[in-house]
């Protein structure tokens, strides 16, 4: 039931910008027109800055093409952010059912601010964090050292194993955050209602739970796909030389080799995967909310 | 699985008798109390999972050895080294000030958005309201590089305007969906009244809409800083080498081999981002108790 407040004067689309306008000209400004731009670089020869002459190409996005390793990293960087969410989901679910329908009261309250808290602190000192419980003479190297007879050395530092527990860590939050927004949304009385007609437990979970939660369980998981698929930062942290992912590789290019047009186009082809992802989430998510 | 819940309706309760008069006994009921305790341990070892690395940090923070080793030996000295460092401490006021700045601005322009899209309806608004998100659904990966890219054509080139700059459109999605979700819980009939008792429209926000919303805007501003102080993305590629924030000059420390001084400033960031999280957490709850 909206109105227009003061409706004798102007049209309400006309008093809606005069209070929206600022924020959409600050976006525009820092988000839209940066990515116009970016597009443009990303046909480009030559960066005009460095004086050179420049044409429009499209050898960027060719080389992409043609460049097996950059295929191969794109591939690279798809896996490990859908094994990311996969173990997100996965492990997100238990707990966010135990959260929304089981435990009640303050502890849940309590539980809950836990679970989210961590996801409001600074992403790259909790990546950080791991060095010291993964590397050789951390945390788990010095446990496993003292329960086990032998010596045992483990270094996890540096690994593949390493960047997933990372990346898991730092969303696992968003997709307890997500399930449990969903969960918490289905009505008791619907469960009560089917177990009266005698349905067991997994009949529940499986045709009444599950399928209710579907929706946001699927905006929790594009939510985590979406930055993993861009990770830099934790690679580099957590994987060392074995870190080598498409947004290692586009980082390099603005910081390292300043290719900015390879690096524009390579960004291009992402966001273009990464929107293309986007939709085919709230498409499903859509048609299951039916 | 919620046997202990007397909130459900009576009236279903006693449905559920009357419909399924020989329900099995005890037994199952027992399963449930099983299951629900492997949940309630479930539920603590994720929390467990995301706390060990920085109650591992937290612990190395106050460690005498350089080098992590156990067994653990007390000491302030890596707080101490902490006070002396310039670099990092005024890489942490500098990250402050952005933060700040960040805060006000995104606050302002953030409510104004909010109010247009509660006050007025229009053709398109839809549509309007989705372009205020591409900054949080596209990798910041990307959204930094463009930024980087478009601000060196317009001149402006990296430092601390072309932080503040992105900051803010990164943080104006958060205030919004705070302060959005707070005006929901307003009933618009209230500033009509106040218009039909002659109030002007400054008058209605400041005194009627503002006040009743203010958990909200406080909400939305604590969000505005904690994305200001915790990035690091965006601000990696926007910041003068000379001149960052903390979490860049934190990243460049790590890369170059760090010093137990970072796990010192580490310690305290994620306090005061949890606590700025926490005091968010009272005024506006995640989908606690409704």
């Amino acid at each position: 039931m909206k109105f227009a407040l003061s409706s004798p004067q102007g049209r309400p689309l006309v008093r809606a910008m005069t209070l929206a306008g600022p924020a959409y000209m600050w976006l525009l400004l820092a988000v839209f027109l940066p990515l116009s731009v970016m597009l443009f670089y990303s046909f480009m020869s030559d960066v005009p800055t460095s004086g050179g002459n420049w044409s429009l190409t499209f050898q960027n996005y060719l080389t992409f093409l043609d460049e097996p390793l950059y295929r191969k990293l794109m591939v690279r960087s798809l896996g490990l952010s859908a094994q990311v969410t996969l173990i997100c989901t996965v492990l997100g679910f238990p707990c966010a059912y135990m959260l929304a329908k089981v435990i009640r009261g303050r502890s849940r309250e309590a539980l809950f601010l836990l679970i989210i808290l961590p996801f409001w602190s600074n992403g790259l000192v909790r990546i950080f964090s791991w060095n010291m419980v993964l590397r050789s003479g951390g945390v788990v190297d010095w446990v496993l050292n003292h329960l086990w007879p032998w010596p045992v050395d483990t270094d996890l530092m540096f690994s593949y194993p390493a960047i997933v527990i990372g990346l898991v860590h730092s969303y696992l939050p968003y997709a307890v955050l997500t399930a449990y927004l969903s969960l918490q949304a289905i009505d008791d009385s619907l469960i009560e209602a089917a177990r009266s007609m005698g349905a067991g437990r997994l009949t529940i979970l499986r045709r009444l739970i599950l399928p209710l939660a579907m929706p946001g369980m699927l905006a929790g998981a594009v939510l985590t796909f979406v930055p993993v698929v861009g990770a830099f930062m934790e690679p580099r942290l957590l994987g060392g030389r074995k870190g080598t992912f498409i947004g290692t590789v586009i980082e390099d290019q603005f910081v390292a080799v300043f290719n900015w047009p390879l690096g524009a186009a390579l960004s291009f082809t992402l966001l273009a995967l990464v929107l293309a992802i986007l939709f085919i989430g709230m498409r499903l998510s859509r048609r299951k909310d039916k | 699985m919620k046997q202990h819940n007397t909130a459900g309706p009576l009236e279903l309760d006693s449905l559920a008798i009357s419909t399924a008069p020989h329900t099995p006994s005890r037994r199952p009921w027992s399963v449930g109390a099983a299951l629900g305790a492997i949940g309630y341990g479930y539920v603590v070892v994720v929390i467990g999972f995301l706390y060990l690395p920085i109650l591992v940090m937290a612990l190395m923070s106050a460690n005498a050895s350089p080098l992590y080793e156990l067994p653990f030996h007390f000491t302030v000295h890596w707080y101490q080294a902490l006070a002396d460092d310039g670099v990092l401490k005024a890489a942490a006021f500098r990250s402050i000030e952005i933060a700040l700045w960040t805060t006000l601005l995104s606050t302002i322009l953030g409510v104004m958005a909010s109010l247009a899209f509660f006050r007025y309806d229009f053709a398109g608004k839809r549509f309007l309201q989705a372009m205020l998100f591409p900054p949080m659904a596209i990798p910041w990966l990307i959204t930094g590089t463009a930024m980087l890219i478009f601000f060196f054509a317009i001149g402006i080139g990296r430092g601390l305007h072309a932080i503040l700059l992105g900051h803010v459109a990164l943080a104006l999605p958060y205030v919004i969906i705070v302060v959005g979700a707070r005006l929901r819980t307003f009933s618009p009939e209230l500033e009509l009244a106040a218009r039909s008792l002659g109030a002007s429209g400054w008058q209605i926000t400041w005194r009627v809409t503002l006040p009743a919303i203010a958990p909200g805007v406080v909400a939305g501003a604590l969000f505005g800083f904690a994305v200001s102080f915790d990035q690091f993305v965006v601000s990696y590629f926007l910041s003068d080498p000379g001149e960052t924030t903390l979490p860049v000059e934190i990243y460049s420390a790590i890369r170059k081999g760090f010093t137990p001084e970072i796990n010192a400033i580490s310690t305290i960031i994620i306090v005061v981002s949890m606590g700025t999280m926490l005091i968010v957490s009272r005024l506006y709850r995640f989908g606690g108790e409704q």
